[in-house]
């Protein structure tokens, strides 16, 4: 759903700038690439605040939004200033991170559903050590988590990698003050990325790794084949994506000739190894190597280190002397996240509140501790809520003509026509 | 073909060089900072003994540990393996740069972070918690300085393939550019953040508490350790190189002359050197920082990238 | 133009001036009173090398002059001035809590990007290879009255003060080889007279205040009286005779 629906959106935007309209003016990219910078970054703090896995790839999905905008926006503003092969550039980023956010982000949910069939939880400090017990789940998750957190050698880095090599095309602008902020906005997205990682080092962290933090978690099993097929099938797509952006490319030409009347011949100019979207001395990329190159690590790995070594022991880890580890003595979601609410602080509405209990007896002394923390998010409370109010008090104001009487109605209707056709006329 | 082939099996040479001077560099930093804070010095490579003990050693796993914890390691060697073979040390216009550019670069970092990070939580200690907690924080911040001071540069140059970079600063000379002055300093701070030293981090402490990097390995053992030390070592090399290369890449080796690679060992060997002594005397005379003091450190690295952006926009080109 | 095509004289003025305008970020960021005035001196310092860099490059020797105006006044006296005024008040070692000082940076940097906007239409109008700078000492300006705006401390705005001066000087360097000596004689006195009022003043307001804190100015105001705060029923920490 989350992968389809949304993109109507773009799908929306893409034909009546680009096809309906025709002319692409650069201002309008201007306003696209703000909102698009301004949603990403927001989209991936309020992200951050989140311990329930659902809400939380649900915000992941306005910040994935927003890079996809800013590439529209970088799109419009080139095509507006004729620089046609960079708009194009522009909207390839733009419609390959479409692709992708499909792809990992149907994978991602697919994986939360999963848990949730299994665990009966969707927040994510009840959670915990699933790896042991769903491995094939957690690696597919895995997947999903490296390809949205845009790393090497996964989709989703391609298609921010082409993002940012459009905005590094900026000093072709004629216009200075555009020059000077497409690469804050660039920046702004390497802001995004490096905290989308951050994110799901949590989401999966907290998840899947470390000790179960409740008896469902502890007593979970792998979900059956089915349920995995179909994540695997959106894994392997997500590999294959970021390892041949170069045959992808060439499979769009046909969208951006006919938005556009252009493709980008460049991409795939030095075959299929390197992607190379302006020319192989500015920027190139060579996903397959980078997966050769790891491949071969572990390999090397495998024969020189493993084959010849002593099994290795299992032990508990240090505890400092002080009894067992438990699983309450791990960090949750929300401390993971504190210290960047702690800088980042005035993006949400943060309430904190420490409940403590203090015992009787000569020496007071902390019976109980209770932590309460709660964020919310701006947006809701300064945009949402007083729009719900105008169309509330609207709705009331006209709510006298609903008198529920036919004839009413029927009048109404003939006039509205009689207006209509007046226009018309 | 033929020349294609010697080019080829000349930037292998030149990233297995890489690598295995990586441990040289850090000895010579750990002699260099003995020697100026009056302590007896260990041997120069002294790092590849320590190396080979636990590259020998019996692994200790904890009883936690699955199998991401044991891939982690390689994934994180290689990830800076790539970025070594990248980044030009003795020699430009080697074909292997065209593997990635500079993003990719940034990227190969983040990667071999996220799973470090990932490593960390997998065990259940609280250490390792904190330590991939700040740690994400502190990539975050940096993250967006370094990109904004790189863009600086593939701006001026017009390309973000490190080798062509280096190429084009080196045949246009002196120029007292103020852009590659802030983006020279911005990058320094943030190669000191990401390279966990002091005053983000300190990777020789003894309380883990105020450990970031070092928080997260704690549970690592036996081979996994040495390639995690060894990946660490060669992202401390990458980043001087880096520095180098994009700021004062004069002595580089344009053609593969068996001469000229000479002259460009010589220059790099040298200016690694006192890159090191910069940063060990650096290293004496700060303290560690406070943790949320980082964002102010990372703060004003940002902003001298900006401000290297901004001039390198209003000063040096248009008019 | 080229930037690489410039003469190295040009060059190292377009370095200084970007010197010159993060000596502004320092100021709009540093908190405490020595360092201020320090930066404050390493930007006169700037300019007055900047000006003499001018006066070679361009052959105009009455550049020198004012270069020489420019160092004594900015990078000795004044900065004189306000040290001791700051050791006799006894708050040299103090320092102010700058609210929300990354907004503040960013703030700064808007503020250059729109200067450089604004300044795109008489860029052209200037032969020079260095007309480039003329945003550059248009945004020093502005972030001098940024740091006015944003400070409470009195010695900030005076700083702030200066160093608007600071800009309008660099630009007239920059874009026309100086102003008329005669005029930037009679700015140099008046700025010396300036810092001179503001010493007698920064007396007179602790002497009345208690406090050289501007944002308790609005006791001035009669119309709606505030509740006296606290730093006013105290007496002054730094009693001098």
């Amino acid at each position: 759903m989350s992968g389809a629906m949304i993109k109507m959106g773009i799908y929306g935007m893409v034909r009546v700038s680009f096809d309906l309209i025709g002319e692409v003016r650069w201002e309008w990219g201007i306003v696209v690439l703000i909102v698009g910078t301004a949603s990403s970054l927001l989209g991936v703090l309020y992200a951050l605040m989140q311990h329930d896995l659902k809400r939380l790839l649900a915000y992941h999905s306005i910040e994935n939004i927003g890079i996809i905008l800013m590439g529209l926006g970088m799109s419009m503003i080139f095509l507006g200033s004729g620089h046609r092969m960079l708009g194009t550039l522009g909207l390839v980023a733009a419609l390959y991170h479409t692709i992708n956010h499909a792809l990992f982000k149907g994978l991602l949910f697919l994986g939360a559903g999963a848990v949730l069939y299994r665990t009966h939880e969707r927040d994510l400090d009840h959670m915990g050590g699933l790896i042991h017990r769903m491995p094939v789940t957690a690696f597919l998750f895995l997947v999903g988590s490296v390809a949205i957190s845009a790393l090497p050698p996964f989709n989703g880095f391609v298609s921010e990698w082409l993002t940012f090599q459009t905005a590094l095309q900026a000093p072709a602008l004629e216009n200075g003050l555009l020059r000077a902020m497409i690469p804050i906005a660039a920046a702004l997205l390497a802001l995004t990325g490096a905290l989308a990682a951050a994110c799901f080092v949590k989401a999966f962290g907290i998840a899947f790794l470390g000790k179960p933090r409740s008896r469902r978690a502890a007593r979970a099993r792998e979900v059956p084949v089915g349920m995995l097929g179909g994540m695997g099938l959106l894994a392997a797509l997500c590999l294959l994506l970021g390892v041949f952006p170069t045959t992808v490319i060439e499979a769009m030409a046909p969208i951006t000739q006919l938005l556009v009347h252009e493709s980008l011949p460049s991409a795939a100019a030095q075959g299929w190894l390197w992607l190379t979207p302006i020319s192989p001395e500015v920027a190139s990329y060579s996903a397959p190597f980078v997966v050769a190159a790891i491949i071969v690590v572990h390999g090397l790995g495998y024969l020189f280190l493993r084959r010849r070594a002593i099994p290795a022991l299992r032990a508990y880890p240090w505890d400092c002397g002080f009894g067992h580890l438990t699983s309450r003595m791990q960090y949750t979601s929300t401390a993971f996240s504190q210290p960047i609410r702690r800088v980042f602080g005035g993006v949400w509405k943060v309430e904190e509140r420490i409940d403590t209990l203090a015992g009787g007896g000569p020496i007071p002394r902390v019976t109980s501790l209770h932590y309460d923390l709660h964020t919310q998010d701006w947006s809701w409370l300064k945009i949402y809520l007083p729009i719900g109010r105008l169309v509330l008090a609207a709705a009331n104001r006209i709510g006298f003509i609903q008198t529920g009487n036919i004839h009413t109605y029927l009048k109404f209707s003939f006039a509205t026509l009689l207006a209509f056709l007046w226009i018309v006329s | 073909m033929d020349s294609q082939l010697t080019a080829w099996a000349l930037a292998a040479a030149q990233a297995l060089l890489f690598i295995a001077s990586a441990p040289l560099l850090a000895g010579w930093l750990r002699r260099v900072k003995c020697h100026m804070q009056n302590r007896a010095a260990p041997a120069l490579w002294q790092p590849y003994r320590d190396l080979a003990k636990l590259l020998k050693k019996r692994m200790l796993l904890a009883d936690n540990a699955s199998w991401l914890f044991r891939a982690v390691p390689y994934i994180v060697f290689s990830a800076m393996l790539l970025a070594a073979a990248v980044v030009p040390l003795v020699a430009v216009n080697l074909p292997s740069a065209a593997i990635a550019d500079l993003i990719v670069l940034v990227g190969f970092f983040a990667l071999a972070r996220f799973f470090t990070a990932l490593a960390a939580l997998d065990i259940g200690t609280a250490f390792g918690g904190m330590g991939a907690s700040r740690e994400m924080m502190v990539a975050a911040l940096a993250e967006p300085a370094m990109l904004m001071a790189v863009f600086t540069l593939s701006m001026t140059a017009n390309t973000t393939n490190l080798s062509v970079a280096t190429a084009y600063i080196l045949q246009s000379g002196l120029v007292l550019r103020p852009s590659f002055l802030f983006a020279l300093l911005a990058l320094a701070m943030v190669a000191v953040a990401e390279t966990s030293r002091i005053p983000v981090d300190n990777p020789a402490t003894h309380l883990e508490l105020t450990m970031l990097h070092e928080a997260m390995i704690l549970e690592y053992g036996g081979r996994h350790l040495a390639l995690i030390e060894w990946a660490t070592q060669i992202k401390l090399m990458i980043y001087a190189v880096l520095i180098v290369d994009l700021f004062f890449p004069w002595g580089i080796a344009t053609d593969f002359s068996a001469m000229v690679l000479a002259v460009g060992v010589v220059a790099v060997a040298a200016k690694l050197m006192l890159i090191a002594v910069l940063l060990v005397v650096w290293e004496t005379v700060l303290a560690k920082m406070r943790l949320f003091r980082v964002p102010q450190f990372l703060g004003f690295s940002f902003m001298l990238s900006l401000l290297a952006m901004l001039t390198h926009v209003v000063l040096e080109t248009g008019g | 133009m080229e930037f690489a095509a410039l003469s190295l004289y040009n060059q190292a003025i377009i370095l200084f001036a970007a010197l010159a305008l993060f000596t502004s970020f320092i100021m709009l960021a540093q908190a405490r009173m020595m360092p201020l005035i320090f930066t404050f001196a390493w930007q006169g310092l700037l300019l007055t090398v900047v000006s003499v860099l001018v006066a070679i490059a361009s052959g105009h020797p009455q550049l020198h002059i004012s270069a020489a105006i420019t160092f004594c006044l900015k990078v000795v006296v004044i900065p004189y001035l306000l040290y001791r005024l700051s050791a006799r008040l006894n708050m040299q070692y103090d320092a102010e809590v700058i609210e929300h000082p990354t907004l503040l940076l960013l703030g700064g940097v808007a503020l250059v990007i729109f200067s450089y906007h604004v300044s795109q239409s008489i860029i052209h109008l200037s032969g020079l290879a260095t007309r480039n700078t003329i945003a550059v000492s248009m945004a020093i300006e502005l972030l001098g009255m940024l740091l006015m705006c944003a400070r409470k401390s009195a010695v900030a705005q005076v700083i702030g003060f200066m160093s608007m001066e600071s800009g309008i000087f660099f630009a007239a360097v920059v874009s026309t080889y100086g102003m008329p000596l005669i005029v930037e004689l009679g700015l140099a006195f008046d700025i010396l007279v300036a810092s001179i009022l503001f010493g007698v003043f920064f007396f007179h307001l602790r002497d009345s205040f208690g406090s050289l804190n501007v944002g308790q100015f609005n006791r001035l105001s009669e119309a709606n009286q505030p509740m006296p705060s606290p730093e006013a029923t105290e007496p002054s920490s730094g009693e001098r005779s």
